[in-house]
C-alpha cells in the first residue's frame, strides 16, 4: 500500500513529507527502543515508535526507512520535523495507541521484518 | 593531523590512501547525538558504496556515538574511508569499561535513565556493533577512556 493508504487507515495526520504519499509501503516495525530498531528492522519501510525525539528520525535514516509514523499522540517538535525533510522522509502521527495502529495495518497487508 | 593519518593508514595490500572524516562528539548532547553518522552515511551514499555496506557501517557508527554521549565525557570519531572498507575510530575520554566481557553480551547496561528516554541503553549496541562489523577492537582504561575500532568491508 501507499503512505496515503497508510494515513487513512490509520487515522493519521502529516506532518512532513506531503509530497512523498504515494511511496510504497511493504513492511513496517514498530518499537520504542530505538536499539532495537538498529538492531532487527532490516529492509522495514515504516517504523512506528512513541518515541518523540530527534533519535527516532536518526535512528529511521541509519536504517533507510522513509516513514515515521508516531502513535499515542506523540508529537515530533519543529526540529525534528526540519531534520526529516532534511532526509526526505515522511513524517505521520496518530493518536491511535501501539497496538491498534499495527493491527490495523497488519490486516490491511503491511508485514513485519523477519528476525 | 597527519602523523594520526599516516599511522592509521597502514600500506596493506598497497591500499589506496583513504578519505578521512573527523568529528568530535560532545558530552550529553542528546539532541545532535548521531550527527556525524548521519553526515557519514551522506558520504557513503555519494560515494557509491553499496547500501548493505552502508546500512552496516552506519549502525556500527551510530551505535558507537550514542555510547559516547551517554557512557564517556564526549570524544572523537575519526573516519577512513578507503576503497574496499570503511575503519571507524571511535576514541572517548570517559570512565572506561569495567569487564568488556559482560559489555558484550546483549541485554548488560550500565546506561542512566536519560539514556533509556533517548530510546537507547537497553544492552544492545556493542553486541550489534560487533554483529554488523568485520572486525571489532575495544581497547578501553579505567578512568580514562575507550577506543573502539571497527573495519567494514566492501
Amino acid at each position: 500500500m501507499t503512505i496515503r493508504d497508510v494515513v487513512s487507515i490509520t487515522n493519521a495526520k502529516v506532518l512532513a513529507g506531503e509530497e512523498d504519499l504515494d511511496r510504497e509501503i511493504t513492511t513496517a516495525f514498530g518499537s520504542d527502543l530505538m536499539s532495537d530498531v538498529l538492531a532487527y528492522a532490516k529492509d522495514c519501510s515504516m517504523l512506528m515508535t512513541g518515541l518523540a525525539n530527534a533519535q527516532a528520525i536518526r535512528t529511521a535514516d541509519m536504517m533507510d526507512i522513509g516513514c515515521v509514523l508516531f502513535v499515542r499522540g506523540k508529537m515530533p517538535d519543529e526540529q525534528m520535523l526540519e531534520l526529516a525533510r532534511d532526509k526526505e522522509m515522511v513524517i505521520l502521527q496518530t493518536n491511535s495507541f501501539m497496538f491498534t495502529t499495527c493491527g490495523k495495518l497488519y490486516a490491511a497487508g503491511i508485514s513485519g521484518g523477519t528476525l | 593531523m597527519n602523523d594520526a593519518l599516516d599511522s592509521g593508514a597502514s600500506p596493506e595490500n598497497g591500499s589506496d590512501e583513504p578519505l578521512v572524516l573527523d568529528y568530535t562528539v560532545v558530552k550529553d548532547d542528546f539532541t545532535r547525538a548521531g550527527e556525524a553518522s548521519g553526515d557519514v552515511k551522506k558520504k557513503l551514499r555519494m560515494a557509491g558504496i553499496n547500501p548493505a555496506a552502508i546500512r552496516k557501517v552506519s549502525i556500527c557508527m551510530y551505535e558507537g556515538e550514542i555510547n559516547m554521549v551517554i557512557h564517556a565525557d564526549g570524544g572523537g570519531i575519526r573516519v577512513e574511508i578507503y576503497g574496499d572498507r570503511v575503519r571507524m575510530i571511535l576514541k572517548d575520554k570517559g570512565p572506561g569499561i569495567k569487564d568488556v566481557d559482560k559489555a558484550m553480551q546483549a541485554g548488560w547496561s550500565t546506561a542512566s535513565e536519560e539514556a533509556r528516554n533517548l530510546g537507547f541503553g537497553a544492552g544492545m549496541g556493542l553486541p550489534n556493533m560487533k554483529k554488523n562489523s568485520d572486525s571489532m577492537d575495544i581497547q578501553t582504561v579505567i578512568g580514562t577512556g575507550t577506543t573502539v575500532t571497527m573495519v567494514v568491508n566492501y
